[in-house]
């Protein structure tokens, strides 16, 4: 087995008095494509977030490529999330600018490139989300939810990353717009050859881009492993989880009546 | 029992929040205010921190002005009202009114809008998606609202000044009778540098309250409109009364004993 690339080893986070990661461990290996799957709530994000650094888990080691992205400061956590990219749930668009500086703006405040050549890299780039270049003069909020996810996805490969995280990429958009981000984040994916983690509950766009899957829940990952194999993971969870049904271990917070 | 109990969470919960309050400073500051500077950024908040609060800042003080040499004339003697009204509202002007009430306009209306926008930008994870994009959104963000706000205040407090005296000029001349040359020469034996600078100075701390607590209670807003909705009030509410605060420590700070 290869070294794994992101490694996560017992990832504690709570907020006060509620624990959102129980001791997380999780390994991806370079160029691999892992979707973590599970409800609302499960510490998905979170866990995402505690990646990125941008919230600090508790305790716990968060390796990337070897070296520990916990409490990274200045140049050094500088230089480790210019190797990420990442495509938010709601798009996250900076809504006062427009398509194409959203898209180049990775380039020209994060790596100073002039903007000429950064609105010539953003065009190419919303091309290849099959986005034309009149869309790149239009500001976020005159685009359909579709478009803006594309516009997210251009966003996040805009600067070649090598590392890219999808939250939620299919969530509100109709099954065909859904298949459709799919595809572009397979084929992107594959023309930069990045690892990438994604989280879902969308088991459609799990199967589509996932090389691995691995279930998370109340903050723990209860099972990993190839794609294919998690119609027979032997986890009455996972089980209940992929077919959809309200009935199984997992118990949801709904009141009785 | 209980009185006690409420007391003391009240208590610790202040505390909490002005020590939240004291990191997020700092952190503005050593981030925000250390290079490299956005200047589009600067540029752009410049403009709508001082430019767009011009008309604002202009009526409050022209009225204040007005409504001050009116107050001044009916409590002095006839003797006294000529050289009373000129100096009271020059120097009341320039020393308290013109920045504080600056201060209060401007946190209305920008401290406000501050708090929305970055709230907004923080619900929708649009502060998180400018970290993936190697940008600190404390640099990005605080810190051009910070210098903006700190630069334009006195100079909006600048220009209240001038159109404050005025003011109190033209109801001086036009309905209590004083003669227009005269009251020009008494405001300006009256005005010291000293009066117009430490209103000066009070309107740059000012700046640095309206964009910190725009910015903190942005950047802390949770759940959607109402948290961003409550964000706002938070923001306005908590500038206007450190203003309040810090004008009186300024002023018995500047003109306190000597």
């Amino acid at each position: 087995m290869a070294e794994p690339f992101i490694k996560l080893t017992d990832v504690r986070k709570s907020f006060g008095p509620k624990n959102v990661l129980n001791g997380l461990s999780l390994s991806v290996e370079k160029g691999r494509s892992l979707v973590v799957i599970g409800g609302s709530g499960t510490g998905k994000s979170v866990m995402l977030k505690c990646i990125l650094g941008i919230l600090q888990p508790t305790s716990g080691a968060i390796e990337i490529d070897g070296q520990s992205a916990v409490d990274l400061r200045g140049e050094a956590r500088d230089a480790m999330l210019r190797r990420f990219g990442m495509l938010f749930q709601g798009g996250a668009l900076f809504d006062s600018l427009s398509v194409w500086e959203n898209v180049a703006f990775g380039l020209i405040q994060g790596r100073g490139l002039a903007r000429e050549k950064a609105r010539d890299i953003a065009m190419d780039k919303l091309g290849l989300v099959g986005l034309n270049a009149d869309v790149g003069k239009l500001y976020p909020a005159e685009l359909s939810g579709g478009m803006q996810k594309r516009v997210g996805l251009a966003r996040a490969i805009a600067a070649d990353p090598e590392i890219i995280f999808f939250d939620e990429p299919t969530t509100g958009l109709d099954p065909i717009m859904a298949d459709v981000i799919n595809n572009l984040i397979v084929d992107c994916v594959k023309r930069l050859g990045a690892t990438t983690i994604s989280i879902t509950h969308d088991m459609a766009s799990a199967r589509k881009i996932a090389d691995d899957i691995a279930m998370i829940y109340k903050g723990e990952i209860i099972w990993q492993g190839p794609a294919k194999m998690v119609d027979r993971s032997g986890s009455p969870y996972v089980d209940q989880f992929i077919y959809g049904r309200a009935e199984g271990p997992i118990k949801m917070d709904v009141l009785k009546t | 029992m209980n009185i006690l109990a409420v007391i003391g969470r009240l208590v610790l919960a202040l505390f909490a929040e002005i020590g939240r309050v004291a990191l997020f400073a700092k952190d503005a500051v050593a981030i925000g205010l250390t290079p490299r500077f956005y200047g589009s950024q600067i540029a752009a908040q410049f403009f709508r921190i001082g430019y767009t609060s011009l008309p604002v800042v202009a009526m409050t003080a022209f009225f204040t002005g007005g409504a001050l040499a009116l107050q001044i004339y009916t409590g002095s003697s006839p003797t006294t009202a000529a050289t009373l009204v000129p100096s009271i509202v020059a120097i009341g002007i320039t020393r308290e009114l013109g920045p504080v009430l600056a201060g209060l306009m401007v946190s209305g209306r920008v401290g406000a809008s501050i708090a929305a926008e970055l709230g907004t930008m923080k619900v929708t994870e649009q502060t998180d998606a400018l970290v993936t994009l190697s940008t600190n959104p404390i640099k990005y963000l605080v810190g051009p609202r910070l210098i903006a706000a700190v630069v334009s205040l006195p100079m909006l407090v600048l220009i209240g000044d001038i159109i404050g005296v005025m003011g109190g000029y033209v109801v001086g001349t036009r309905s209590l009778g004083f003669n227009g040359a005269a009251f020009l020469k008494t405001t300006s034996d009256a005005l010291h540098s000293d009066d117009v600078t430490s209103g000066l100075i009070k309107a740059a701390v000012f700046g640095f309250i309206i964009a910190l607590m725009g910015c903190y209670h942005g950047f802390n807003s949770k759940g959607g409109a109402q948290g961003v909705g409550r964000a706002t009030t938070n923001a306005v509410v908590s500038s206007a009364i450190l203003i309040l605060a810090a004008n009186f420590m300024l002023t018995s700070l500047l003109f306190g004993k000597n």
